[in-house]
Order: structure tokens, then sequence, then C-alpha cells
């Protein structure tokens, strides 16, 4: 088991070398050099092209890609075209109010969605299953920025209840988790439904049930162990897309996080920021995979099995 | 088998595909629903012309509903009713290209790989790893503002991004196919991969990858309002749903219907799409149905 881990981790290393190339090359598509963003407007031609120089901007595109990852491998991310700052410093604090959000999120979405759809494979065809169900077919069809804008008119405009923008004030957080929460609570209750169906169809439930045992020991010991498997790999690439697709809902209710940072970084062209924070991202949500990843196995005695020699 | 036989057969097929889908009502209902939204898009200048969705009226800014504008007016004097009208044809042909592109370049990369295994389907699952070594937002974001935003740019990075979805899923059908008995009859009978792919597993791969393409048009709409709400997608002044509750935010605390109509129509259109998606599901494959 400790080798799988440990391999499971040294995987990460080519995965995040392919992020790193990918997202450092695209933003060298993207027009804008160091010295013109850095200088200013104020500085000649000549102190621009000096500056670019001094910083290697004028090498080739593989010499300034290696460049960056050596600086990479010593923490160093590059200064932010736009606030003149190491880029790190700003992503250390907006980390926080992402993580946050991202993580109320998915814990709201299976605290409703997860119970919902347990309830539904039980009491198929009944009131508990029809109407959570047929919601959930309903609530992936509604974009979430219009949600947001729904619940930010009616909680912060007219009942006045929570702040519409900024996360100064905890409340503040309430309705981007709500709006954030809402579909991926509706997917993780189809999800968890249609595992349990199966599950529950399984000869194994039968022979428990045959044997005698209480529905409520079916369910909650025989069923659930495997039926909520699948579920526990969807919380968790649920998370991992929350990270990186926070950005409209950051956007909406003005938030400090790292979408805001990354939209307005791409807005002004300010490409080492733009590098760090999406390769910050690709780095939470790949390291998130793999626990998922090392979570099922850990939960399931098979998989476990398979490994462990 | 010849053609008229075939083609006796495939219309059986649909016939019973349809007696099985009539018996969705929901379905039934939605795929009305989707009809008249793709009517109404072909026959938008009919409805209502061009011009008004365009043309801006200092004089009638944030006009309420009323009878000479149904929507309303917006931050421009620009009737509502008109530019949600004439953004119908966009977010359908965001939707739909997307979703073909996403076939086609996944489709067939899945299927290849799944069918000749070994050494090209692990450089194609690789290729499709790479893709998704970021958040497929993020990435869609990124690419979109680098290459400039504009709705072919949102297109291409859209189907970029969601190549390795469809690639693995096609992938993994494949691999059930050319394990059946009849796949591997056919192999040693001497027919070739490609033929096999084409008589084999197209075919049989079909019912899945009609229900993928259904529900894939419907998030790759929602992914592409999400990009016209960040400004990234279609371009002002032309008529967007996405870029209309973004240009609404400004007004929305006075003016919420502003931001209303274009919204519903987004999720009318999706819902739609969604719900005809799960009615053919069931036709379809009715093994999968739950």
């Amino acid at each position: 088991m400790g080798r799988y881990v440990l391999k499971r981790f040294l995987l990460l290393i080519p995965v995040l070398l392919v992020a790193s190339f990918m997202i450092y090359g695209l933003m060298a598509l993207a027009p804008g050099d160091p010295g013109t963003a850095i200088l200013g407007t104020d500085a000649t031609p000549e102190e621009i092209k000096a500056y670019n120089h001094a910083v290697g901007f004028d090498r080739p595109f593989l010499v300034r890609y290696g460049n960056f990852l050596s600086d990479l491998l010593r923490g160093d991310l590059g200064i932010s075209y736009r606030t003149k700052q190491p880029v790190m410093n700003e992503i250390l604090a907006r980390m926080p109010v992402t993580a946050t959000i991202a993580c109320l999120s998915v814990l709201t979405a299976a605290l409703v969605g997860v119970p919902l759809g347990v309830l539904a494979s039980v009491k198929q065809g009944g009131l508990w299953d029809t109407l959570p169900t047929s919601m959930s077919m309903v609530i992936p069809a509604i974009p979430g920025f219009w949600l947001g804008m729904l619940l930010l008119y009616l909680f912060a405009f007219k009942l006045d209840l929570v702040p519409s923008f900024g996360v100064e004030d905890p409340l503040g957080y309430l309705l981007p988790v709500f709006a954030n929460s809402f579909g991926s609570a509706a997917r993780l209750q189809r999800y968890t439904r249609s595992s349990m169906v199966d599950i529950l169809q399984t000869d194994y439930v039968r022979t428990a049930r045959a044997k005698g045992a209480k529905e409520r020991v079916v369910i909650w010991k025989h069923a659930m162990r495997n039926g909520l498997l699948p579920v526990v790999t969807s919380i968790g690439s649920t998370l991992g897309a929350m990270l990186g697709g926070a950005i409209v809902m950051e956007s909406l209710f003005s938030l400090p996080g790292l979408g805001t940072l990354t939209l307005t970084a791409l807005n002004m062209r300010d490409a080492p920021t733009v590098v760090a924070s999406a390769l910050f991202v690709s780095v939470l949500f790949n390291t998130i995979l793999v626990l998922t990843d090392l979570a099922t196995a850990f939960l399931d005695p098979r998989v476990k099995a398979r490994y462990s020699k | 088998m010849d053609n008229k036989k075939r083609r006796a057969r495939s219309i059986a097929r649909l016939k019973e595909t349809w007696r099985r889908f009539k018996k969705n009502k929901l379905a039934v209902f939605a795929l009305c629903l989707l009809i008249g939204i793709i009517c109404v898009a072909l026959f938008r200048h009919a409805i209502v012309p061009y011009d008004l969705a365009i043309k801006t009226h200092a004089s009638e800014r944030l006009q309420p509903p009323s009878a000479e504008h149904w929507f309303g007016t917006d931050g421009r004097g620009r009737d509502v009713f008109a530019r949600v009208i004439h953004g119908a044809p966009t977010s359908i042909f965001i939707g739909l290209s997307v979703s073909v592109g996403c076939l086609i370049l996944g489709g067939l990369m899945g299927l290849a790989a799944g069918f000749f295994g070994g050494r090209f389907d692990m450089i194609i699952m690789r290729l499709a790893d790479m893709i998704s070594v970021m958040p497929g937002t993020l990435l869609a974001i990124v690419m979109v503002s680098v290459l400039g935003p504009s709705l072919t740019n949102m297109i291409i990075a859209l189907v970029f991004c969601n190549i390795p979805g469809v690639a693995r899923l096609t992938r993994s059908a494949a691999l059930t196919i050319s394990s059946q008995e009849y796949v591997e009859a056919a192999r040693g009978g001497g027919a070739s991969s490609l033929r096999n792919i084409l008589t084999h597993a197209v075919p049989n791969a079909s019912s899945l990858l009609i229900i993928q393409f259904t529900q894939n048009t419907a998030t790759f709409i929602l992914s592409a309002v999400n990009l016209s709400f960040l400004g990234l997608g279609v371009q002002p002044p032309a008529p967007e749903w996405g870029a209309m509750v973004n240009d609404a935010r400004e007004f929305f605390r006075t003016q919420p219907y502003l931001m209303m109509f274009p919204g519903l129509a987004i999720m009318l259109t999706a819902l739609s799409i969604n719900l005809v998606g799960n009615g053919l599901r069931d036709a379809l494959d009715p093994k999968m149905k739950t």
C-alpha cells in the first residue's frame, strides 16, 4: 500500500510538468512583455529592451520555460506585471477564500445530495424518489451565475440578510456557497441514487435480506459500503473542478479569490500571475484527484488487496 | 444483405425507438419545446426584426415590460424580447458545433484507441490525460482569453477542453464491443481493423454516442453562457444570453427583469435538451434505464 501511495504521488510530477508547459506556452502566445508592463509608459524603448534582456525575456521560448521551472523549484513564481510584487504573496493571500468556498460547497452538496440519493434509492417510486430526482433533472439546466443573481437579489437586496459582495463578513460566504453547491448536490443525488439502485439489486443484498437481516442493516451496512464508493470519487472530482471553476461565482460575488485573480490578470495581460495561479490550481486539482483515488482504494477492500502486494 | 432490406430494418428500428420514446410524456413535451425553440431560432427574422435587437435608443432606456416592449428594454434602450429571440441561434449553434466537434475528434480518437489498443491506445489516452491536467473551465477561460474573445475561439477552446471526456467514454465503449464474440469472429475471418470499426464499433456504439451527444449539447450551451457571462464569448453588440445576463448585472437591483428573461431562455433550452436526452436514453438503450 505504501508503495502504491508513493507511486501515485510520484506520478504527479510529470502531470504537473505538462500542466506548467501548457499554461506557460499558452501565455507565451499572448502579447505583452515584462519591460513595458513593469517599467510603465514613461520608460524609453531602450530601457524596456534592456529590462527584457536582463530578465531573459528576449531569449528563446524553451530557455525561458527552463528558467521559469528552475525559479519555480526555488519557490519563486515571478513578479506580477500589475502589482510589481511577487506573485506568490498574492496567491497565498487569496487561496483561503477559494478553498473555503470550494470545501464548504462540496460539503453542502454532499450533505444534501448523498442522503437524498440514498433515500430515493430506498423509496423507489415514492415521493422521496420522484421529487428530488425530478428536481435533480431541472437544476443542472440552471446556469449557476443566474441562480446566484436571483439569490443576490432576494437575500441581499430585497431581504437585506447578507452582504452582496466580499467576505469581510463571514455571512458573505453564504450565497456563493449555496449557489455553487446547488448543481453539485443535484448531480450527487442522481449519482448516489443510480449507484445505490444497482447495488440494491445485487445478489448479496438479496442474500442479506433472505438471511433475515434488518432492512436498516442491509442498507447501512451492506449496500451503502459498496454503493457509496463511486460517490466518493464523484465528490473528489467535484471538489477539484470547483477550485478551478469557481471563477464565475467569485466574479459574480466580487470575492477576492484565485478565480478573480486569474480573471483580472488575464484582462491585464499579467502573464506571470496567470501562469502562477493556474499552475497553483492545477497542483491542488491533481492532488485532490490522487487523494480521491487513494481514498477509494482504501475504502474498497478489492482495490486495496490489488495494491497491497 | 441488399440495400432494400437494410433500409427496411433501420426504419423498423427507428419506429421501435420512437414507440418507446413516445411513452415518456415528459420527454415528448420537452421535444415539442425544443422544436419550438429551434423554430424560433430559424424564423427569428419573421418574429421580430434584427434591428430592434441591435439599434440603441437613448430615450427608451430601462423601460419595464409593456405591450410595446414585452420584456422591457435594456441599458441601451434595446428591446430585450428581440435580443432574447435573436440570441437563440447563437446558443444552439455553439452547443451543437462544440458537440459535433467533440464527437468527431474525441469519438474517433476513442474508437481508434479502443479498437487498435497497444501503443496507439496509450499515446491517445496520454494525450487526453495531458489536456485534463487542468480543470476544464480554467483551461477554457485561459485559452479564449489568449486567443482573443470571439465566437470561433470560444468554440475551439470548448472543443479542445472536452475532447478527453468524449474520447475516454468512446474508448471504453469500443473496448467492450471489441471483446464481443462477433467482433472476434469477424477478426478471425480476416476483417481489417478499419472494417471492424465501421461495421461493428460505430453502429453498436451509436446509441451511446447519440445519448452522449444530446447531453453534451446542453452542457456546452451552459459552459458557453458561462464564458460569455465573463465577457469571453460572443462580443457585443451581438445578442447572446450569457452576455445579456452580464449586462443586466449593472441594473439588477432596480431592473431585475432584465436578467430574468435571458436566464429563463438558457434554462428552458438546456432543460428541454436534457429531458429529450433522458427520453432518448431510455428509448435507445433500455438496459441503461434507471
